[in-house]
């Protein structure tokens, strides 16, 4: 299967988060068929970093993001933020540790209760946790929606639909920001926007990063907008790695072919530069069965027999730059690998 | 077959498309929602039109506008849609149902909700061709098998049994081509046909409407709000914003020689692959104007950064550039005197801030 391995690990800095073998399968009605959503993969995030994840529909970057949180818990595998296993703590514990980390959704409009006043929505984790009296709380939105510019009186008297969506994003974001968290999990949120929208929002999370001294991971399936916020990004395939690379570094000097794929089919707003030739067809087989070997193997130029029966660990072939791919575009044939052949 | 009949009966002169004046309002409880402001163009046939703008510039009210595909209650329309040589503005509904899909069609933005959920996929495809061509059902499914064929469906035979929600979201998209290309329409409205869809579905789809449009000499109207998309894959390009055309020319004219700010804006906002990451981005301050009270003079002057005294008060005119296809709303385009004089006195502001 496409990229497994820990190479890329890190044990030097200030690891943050650091996810090991994370595996999340779901079961389809009563088939006793199994979605492989996440098939065990290893990442971390050092503190003050943006991790970007990026690949298409259903290549499990989205459950990987919502595994951080245990929503649901995942299958196996651990998590390990600020030094706490996560896949053991109890309910309770975990509503706690929920604090520190926090999510932004994709929908900005169907993420704020449609029938309470802004203020409100953003103030409630604060209510809920009984942090400070009402007056510090209420003190508090008012700062954060400052920050996020959004007028705290017109949030006082306001419900959601009365905003615009990138006007809501704000919302949703000052109300991640309201607990003092040290990681924000952005999933997808720009996509929903329009494109002079989607710069206001990401200047505005590499503002509030810096000021608030944040973490981010950030998933999304545009790649030019990853490339701008992020410092490290994991290509996500069938749910493994594909490829793990400082940014500037990824688009430089791609190792992996799906990476490739990905980066020609962004449209360049120049008519000069030649439209790529459609470089991949069809889509991502299903996830239920996924193909032995390679997950990517049968989409790819350049896959031989070896793909399609050896899962490529990930392997470093540059400064920091790693890949799962037994013959990538930099950094050479991958050696044979002599373990036996795991069965799938 | 029926579909070459129908391409040797169409003109082969003149634009396909003239649109004069067109106005589409909104009568809602708080006034008149001018969506389309006087909007004027021609299109030739077997071109490709890029319309541009943000959410609410009124793109999508124009293409429907064009089509005629608004609910008649609280809405008022006027001026002139002249197609192949016909005014189709106030053509009666019995009559606007001919020309759709056998001479306009429309892909919509999501592919979803577009295709009917109980219906199979098979009969939605057909039912245009029995319909309009008049084929029996069994030439009207061997035509399906090919629509199918033709947007690159494997296993046509397969979905032609199958309904919406068991196919994915690339493949629904196809669908709707397919559809829409059923009765050999002239010209193609594709209204955000990728938005829904992942960048490298995206790619396959807009290639594939660009070969369609080659094979059958069609014109097609790309709806975007994303530069990038229509910078490889049309002819000309508006740009449109507050309900008017502020901007339109070829392509690589337009792109070699932006005149509006705002359009200049609107692309510069788009992150670029090739900047090192954490690169600032350039924004556009403020929102889109409400199109019930839109501001005095230029509709973009409250958010413009070269705005003058002259721009709040009058509104400018479309005007000739250079290029005599491009014309532009604005007083003080991209590359004046004051447009220049600006650039420099915001270059050095951005030198002190840092």
């Amino acid at each position: 299967m496409a990229g497994s391995g820990k190479a890329h690990l890190r044990t030097e800095g200030d690891v943050l988060l650091r996810v090991e073998d994370l595996v999340m399968e779901f079961p389809v009605g009563r088939t006793g068929l199994v979605v492989h959503a996440v098939s065990g993969i290893s990442f971390d995030v050092l503190r003050g970093e943006t991790l970007g994840v990026v690949g298409e529909s259903g290549c499990g970057k989205s459950t990987t993001g919502k595994a951080l949180m245990m929503l649901p818990r995942p299958t196996s595998g651990s998590v390990t933020f600020e030094g706490e296993e996560l896949t053991s703590l109890a309910s309770n514990d975990m509503r706690a540790a929920r604090t520190r980390m926090q999510m932004i959704f994709q929908d900005p409009i169907s993420s704020l209760n449609p029938r309470r006043k802004v203020r409100d929505i953003v103030r409630e984790p604060l209510a809920i946790w009984k942090r400070g009296s009402t007056a510090e709380q209420l003190a508090k939105v008012d700062a954060l929606l400052e920050e996020v510019g959004i007028d705290p009186q017109r949030a006082a008297e306001s419900q959601a639909h009365q905003f615009s969506g990138g006007q809501c994003q704000r919302i949703s974001i000052a109300r991640s920001l309201v607990l003092d968290p040290t990681l924000i999990i952005c999933d997808e949120p720009v996509s929903a926007l329009d494109v002079s929208v989607q710069a206001q929002v990401l200047n505005l999370l590499e503002d509030l990063k810096a000021k608030h001294g944040l973490t981010l991971v950030f998933i999304a399936h545009d790649l030019a907008v990853v490339k701008n916020i992020s410092d490290r990004i994991q290509v996500m395939y069938l749910g493994k790695i594909c490829e793990v690379a400082p940014s500037n570094s990824l688009y430089d000097s791609p190792a992996h072919h799906y990476t490739k794929v990905l980066i020609d089919s962004i449209p360049v707003p120049n008519p000069d530069v030649a439209v790529h030739q459609v470089a991949i067809q069809g889509e991502p087989p299903s996830p239920v069965m996924p193909p032995p070997g390679c997950r990517f193997n049968p989409r790819c130029p350049a896959a031989d027999i070896r793909c399609k029966t050896q899962e490529p660990q990930l392997r470093e072939v540059g400064v920091g730059h790693f890949v799962a791919c037994h013959h990538p575009l930099i950094g050479g044939e991958a050696p044979v690998d002599v373990r036996p052949v795991l069965a799938d | 077959m029926s579909r070459q009949t129908q391409a040797s009966s169409r003109q082969l002169d003149g634009p396909l498309l003239k649109v004069t004046d067109l106005r589409t309002a909104f009568r809602t409880d708080r006034g008149l929602v001018k969506s389309v402001d006087g909007v004027s163009f021609t299109l030739d046939r077997g071109k490709s039109l890029g319309i541009v703008g943000e959410s609410g510039s009124g793109k999508t009210v124009l293409s429907r506008s064009i089509m005629g595909l608004l609910p008649k209650r609280n809405t008022e329309r006027s001026g002139s849609v002249v197609f192949e040589g016909q005014e189709i503005i106030d053509l009666p509904l019995k009559e606007r149902r001919k020309v759709w899909g056998r001479e306009m069609s429309m892909i919509f933005q999501d592919p979803m909700t577009s295709l009917n959920p109980v219906m199979r996929v098979g009969k939605q495809l057909t039912e245009g061709l029995k319909l309009h061509l008049k084929m029996s059902n069994d030439d009207a499914r061997a035509t399906a098998l090919r629509l199918l064929q033709d947007v690159g469906i494997p296993e046509p035979e397969k979905r032609l049994d199958q309904y919406a929600f068991e196919l994915s979201g690339g493949m629904r998209q196809r669908i709707m081509i397919a559809l829409a290309m059923s009765c050999g329409p002239t010209l193609l409205f594709a209204d955000e046909p990728t938005t829904a869809l992942d960048v490298t579905v995206q790619a396959q789809i807009l290639e594939l409407i660009g070969v369609q449009r080659r094979d059958r000499n069609m014109s097609v109207i790309l709806v975007t709000h994303d530069l990038g998309v229509v910078a490889g894959h049309t002819d000309e390009i508006a740009v449109m914003y507050g309900g008017k055309l502020v901007e339109k020319a070829p392509t690589r004219v337009l792109f070699a020689n932006m005149k509006m700010p705002y359009t200049e804006a609107l692309l510069e906002s788009i992150p670029k692959i090739e900047d090192p990451s954490h690169t600032r981005l350039h924004v556009i301050p403020g929102r889109p104007p409400d199109l019930v009270n839109p501001p005095r003079g230029c509709r973009f002057s409250p958010r413009c950064s070269f705005v003058q005294d002259r721009c709040r008060e009058e509104e400018p005119p479309l005007m000739t550039a250079e290029h005599p296809e491009h014309v532009y709303a604005c007083w003080y385009p991209v590359g004046s005197p004051v447009h220049r004089e600006r650039t420099a006195q915001l270059q050095a502001e951005k030198v002190g801030a840092l």
